[in-house]
């Protein structure tokens, strides 16, 4: 296991169809037209020197070291900037340029520290290399001059300034910079953020990040930069303090639904660095602060490594063994339904976790428990995702990959924030409208996607959270009633009697503009100019997130932009396609494991015969052909006594599912809940059975992202807690009597091939060969499916429904004027769990209310008060951050920190088809505070007496 | 409060100065100039405006405004002298001029009087290489400079 070394080809790929062939040093070699000689000339393995030029960014011709001859033109052109040309013939090594690189090199020397250590370098970087590479051996400047190096021998030395180290996660020194730009441009073109620049002019140019420090300033801390210095100037803390890493192992981050790729950089068992993988098809060698950094949480002193049991939740832990842990919850899962009958008991299956692992326990569920009461944290997100893409196109899935953005000419966000939940994907996004791509955002916040640096949105429509089917709607009227939409198509691929239907109901007056506008808040003008772009702009696509899906209309929602996307015929091809921003690392593959209450893994309906015939045969037990219990009908079914016991993998569902109070009730009437997590989460307070977790890094597996695409997870080190999700459930399996023997994940990855006709093909070693694949992965598409219904929709003919807009019964009044919705922050994850315990917090360390300055002012609010929160369901109290990102009427905060309590507010109205709650809406009314509300208080005091682990007493002297 | 108060009528100032020239095509040197015209300097409070206006980050702002040296941070003096300091001026005794006229006006380059009457600036060609040594003031660019007209300028400078 040796570190993997990526190859740089200094340019980006060329994307032309004209070949063009030259010879380079003697040897023939055939590019695409538009390739720089210095990618050329790596193709066939010879690496011209360089220092600004890296494949990651655009040549920019600035250090000179890269420098070439070709026979018949004068001088010596850089390679990186001089595209290649048929026929012409380079030479990369001559007396010449050999000596004119030795002079370039000497000239940086000269201003630059000298020696290895932690204050200068390590001696590893690419400046490094290319000193050595070009043969230099003195310097003959010396270093007393004018420089940047040393803090001034005695005097002042006014052109060095001091390390950098503000930022957690990465230091810059200004010593060691060379200002090639790399970092510079990696922050304008791989990150699209800004954040740095070259200050000043001549020998007192720099890199710095604004006028401030880069803490202070527009940085994300996405980690481009550093990945981009060629120098030690910028450089990961953590290489800083353990010096280089020595192996590295290919894995998929776990944070957000985009599934970046990363080399888990180590030496022996230890982390020192993630580092994303260019090879990584959804990133292409890209990060956000997450995954490049947020990794501190998996060896936090807050992590629980033994298991424990007690008897009531009111009692402290008492730490046991693995055994006596599964033998516990074996005889009280028994005892449960022996008592209170075979559908007392359930689970619930973690996005968190691998495809393995959620497979596992939904067949614990099925097979063990004997009844269909699985559900996982997909019922809270995505759901409606799942049901109305199944209804119109025949999958439960977004249509396009990743790289489809780059050929898409409209971009339509709905309900999503890309720049802070699904970063990486943002960056590709914005990089294609810097292209001139167009933007419509449907949101209700101003959120950076619609105007920050660079970027702008053709039509914001800020429309009242509940209005998304009426507004979805009336973009049809305009499409429908206009004429805009494609016939041919249409025709062609859907049902044309459903469509007359469809387009009659669209073009009726209450679905106009005008009328919705008036509803949603929204200019009609604005609807129409978004209706006719998205309709004739070229290549639409719609991404969408949880702002769509939870509502009580969410499914509706979902139908609706399946049918516009139809009805513009935009489906099928690259640049097209709905595609849902997933939330969690790796919901979709929860979703297609089978752990809906309903269906099998491959979303195949309980009650099919066939299907269950399969599994029955596989596993000799009779399935049960009735859909099990949701999560909110568990919590119900606790309330009422007839269900007693839970195994939760993974998931913090009095923290993140609606309506705390009840969740609470329903945990605390219930007899065992077995808790499966990294930490003793908010669920954990009302837990019986702790059994501690282990992390991405500690075990093998496939994550499947927003995409579709399974991608490898793969072990780094050994699980701090003994063992891996997987092993913790076949156990607690084997001990409630299955016959479960699966030596390593593969082997449950094999069984899922075997029984669900999408994953076929897939196994590791078929991955391992592949690198990813996105399924459907079968005889009929062996390399995966990029893009879905090509030629024709999954289900046959795409299915055009109408969707009747139904105001939530959830409504402002006088008591409740205000509208809360609810998202995330760019450095914060989820509930918070795993970047609460790290060095995020430095960004983002409480969750604030954001109000709009009409309705603070009217409240007496100022920046920054302490605000009561109260809804029909619950109050509580945070802080207030005055802004106009929000419009009046409506107010926004984030969910990441336990103590807000967020979900207290919510209500439990939910999505008509699948239960997924209503987030987005909640009437509220704001009022000044001075602290925490009771609940508050009553709650971190039962937090705080149920988190009591009794120590094993030590043996008295 | 004042220094609030100045820093939202800088805000305001600059967008009006922004508004003027925002449909120019590369209009971020223009309104610079124009900002520098208005206070007599490019205030650090001004760069966010901008940014915002032109929807361009406050980094990229930055990164122009310290490239020229003609964008000031500070207020400059009542009068403003530069001196060329390029390599034709030198060869005809611009190196004792400038120690003369450092002296004269008791303050270094970049550097400002106390009572606020001068800034003194150096300055790389100021295309007279044909009439050097060369310098301009408050604008007005002097030729075939001496000792002579040195201490005349340092007079009217003074008066």
């Amino acid at each position: 296991m040796g570190l993997i070394h990526e190859t740089d080809y200094g340019t980006p790929a060329a994307k032309s169809d004209k070949q063009v062939t030259l010879t380079i040093d003697g040897r023939s070699v055939t590019v695409p037209e538009g390739t720089s000689i210095m990618r050329a000339a790596m193709e066939i393995g010879t690496e011209i020197p360089k220092l600004c030029a890296t494949d990651m960014l655009d040549s920019f011709g600035s250090c000179r070291v890269c420098l070439v001859e070709i026979d018949g033109r004068g001088g010596t052109p850089a390679s990186c900037t001089t595209p290649v040309a048929e026929g012409i013939s380079v030479r990369t090594q001559s007396d010449r340029l050999s000596a004119i690189r030795r002079g370039v090199m000497e000239l940086y020397v000269s201003d630059h520290p000298l020696g290895w250590d932690a204050n200068s370098g390590l001696g590893g970087s690419e400046f490094d290399a290319v000193v050595k590479s070009v043969g230099l051996t003195e310097n003959r400047y010396g270093t007393d001059g004018r420089n940047h190096v040393a803090p001034g021998n005695g005097s002042l030395n006014i052109d060095y300034i001091a390390r950098d180290t503000s930022n957690p996660y990465f230091a810059y020194d200004p010593a060691q910079c060379i200002v090639c730009s790399r970092c510079v441009r990696a922050c304008e073109e791989v990150q699209g953020t800004f954040a740095l620049t070259v200050e000043g002019r001549g020998f007192e140019s720099r890199i710095a990040a604004g006028p401030t420090n880069f803490l202070e300033s527009e940085c994300v801390s996405c980690g481009a930069c550093v990945q981009a210095c060629p120098t030690d100037a910028l450089r990961e803390k953590s290489v800083l303090a353990m010096g280089m890493p020595t192996s590295s192992v290919v894995t998929t981050c776990a944070y957000c639904g985009v599934g970046c790729s990363f080399k888990a950089e180590m030496q022996g068992e230890e982390l020192v660095r993630m580092v994303p993988w260019k090879d990584g098809k959804a990133n292409r060698g890209h990060s956000c602060v997450k995954g490049r950094f947020a990794y501190g949480y998996s060896s936090h002193k807050d992590r629980i490594l033994n298991p424990m049991v007690r008897d009531k939740i009111t009692d402290p832990w008492r730490e046991v063994t693995w055994d006596e842990a599964f033998a516990h919850i074996t005889k009280e899962f028994r005892r449960i339904q022996y008592q209170y009958g075979k559908g007392a008991i359930g689970g619930i299956t973690s996005s968190r976790c691998t495809n393995e692992e959620t497979y596992l326990v939904q067949k614990l569920v099925r097979q063990g428990f004997g009844n269909n009461n699985v559900d996982t944290c997909a019922r809270v997100c995505h759901s409606p995702t799942g049901y109305g893409l199944g209804q119109t196109y025949g999958t439960s899935a977004g249509t396009q990959d990743f790289d489809s953005v780059e050929a898409t000419d409209v971009v339509m966000i709905i309900g999503a924030n890309p720049t802070d939940g699904h970063p990486v994907f943002a960056s590709r996004l914005k990089k294609r409208l810097r292209q001139g791509a167009k933007l419509i955002v449907l949101d209700p916040r101003r959120t950076d996607i619609v105007r920050s640096a660079h970027v702008e949105a053709q039509h914001h429509l800020p429309l009242k959270p509940g209005t998304n089917v009426a507004m979805l709607t009336a973009l049809a009227h305009v499409i429908v009633t206009e004429g805009l939409f494609d016939e041919a198509f249409i025709r062609e691929r859907c049902d044309w009697s459903e469509f007359e239907d469809w387009a009659a109901f669209v073009a009726e007056p209450q679905n106009s503009p005008e009328v919705v506008g008036a509803l949603a808040g929204v200019e009609p003008e604005e609807i129409r100019g978004a209706a006719r772009l998205y309709a004739t702009g070229g290549n639409g696509a719609i991404y969408y997130g949880l702002g769509v899906t939870e509502h009580s209309q969410g499914s509706t929602t979902v139908m609706a932009i399946a049918n516009l996307a139809m009805a513009t015929g935009n489906i099928g091809r690259p640049g097209v396609g709905v595609n849902p921003l997933r939330g969690q690392n790796n919901v979709q593959g929860a979703c297609d494991m089978g752990s809906f209450p309903h269906e099998l893994p491959g979303y195949r309906h309980i009650s099919g015969d066939a299907v269950r015939d399969i599994y029955e045969s596989l596993w000799s037990t009779k399935l049960d052909n009735e859909p099990g219990l949701r999560i909110p009908n568990m919590l119900d079914a606790a309330v009422e006594g007839t269900f007693m016991g839970i195994y939760i993998q993974g998931e913090d569902i009095l923290q993140s599912d609606p309506d705390t109070r009840h969740v609470s009730a329903g945990l605390a009437a219930m007899e065992c809940v077995v808790v499966h997590d990294l930490f003793l989460n908010e669920t954990a307070n009302y837990a019986h059975v702790f059994l501690p977790g282990s992390t991405f890094l500690e075990k093998d597996g496939t994550f499947t992202n927003a995409e579709r695409r399974i991608n490898r997870v793969r072990k780094v080190m050994a699980p701090r807690n003994g063992l891996a999700d997987w092993e913790v459930t076949q156990k607690l399996a084997q001990a409630m009597g299955l016959d479960w023997n699966y030596a390593h994940p593969s082997a449950i990855m094999d069984e899922i091939a075997k029984t669900t006709p999408s994953f076929q093909l897939v196994s590791y070693d078929y991955l391992d060969k592949m690198g990813s694949v996105q399924w459907p992965c079968n005889e009929k598409s062996p390399l995966g499916t990029p893009i879905m219904h090509i030629d024709g929709f999954v289900r046959g003919k795409g299915k055009f429904i109408r969707t009747e807009y139904v105001a939530t019964d959830e409504k402002t009044g006088p008591r409740f004027p205000l509208l809360l919705t609810t998202g995330r922050i760019l450095s914060q994850y989820n509930v918070g769990a795993q970047t609460r315990r790290t060095d995020n917090v430095v960004w983002h360390d409480e969750d604030r209310l954001e109000i709009h300055p009409h309705d603070a002012e009217q409240r007496g609010l100022r920046d920054g008060d302490w605000v009561r929160l109260a809804s029909r369901a619950g109050e509580t109290t945070l802080r207030s951050l005055i802004t106009e990102r929000v419009a009046p009427g409506v107010v926004y905060t984030t969910f990441h920190h336990p103590n807000t309590q967020a979900n207290v507010i919510t209500t439990d109205f939910s999505d008509w088809a699948t239960n997924c709650p209503e987030y987005k809406v909640t009437a509220v009314q704001v009022t000044p505070s001075n602290g925490p509300s009771d609940w508050q208080v009553d709650y971190q005091d039962q937090a705080r007496q149920s988190r009591r682990i009794a120590r094993r007493l030590e043996a008295a002297e | 409060m004042t220094m609030q108060q100045a820093s939202t009528q800088i805000a305001a100032r600059t967008a009006a100065i922004i508004a003027e020239h925002q449909g120019l095509e590369g209009p971020l040197l223009p309104i610079l100039h124009g900002i520098q015209d208005e206070f007599g300097f490019v205030p650090q409070d001004a760069l966010p405006v901008i940014a915002d206006a032109l929807n361009i980050s406050n980094a990229e702002v930055h990164g122009v405004v310290t490239f020229y040296h003609d964008y000031r941070r500070a207020p400059a003096g009542r009068h403003v002298v530069k001196l060329c300091r390029a390599e034709a001026c030198q060869s005809m005794g611009g190196d004792a001029l400038a120690a003369k006229l450092q002296a004269l006006l008791g303050i270094g380059f970049h550097e400002t009087s106390a009572d606020g009457a001068v800034t003194l600036e150096p300055v790389y060609c100021l295309g007279l290489c044909a009439c050097a040594p060369s310098a301009m003031v408050d604008g007005e660019v002097i030729g075939r400079l001496d000792a002579e007209r040195i201490e005349e300028i340092a007079a009217e400078i003074r008066a």
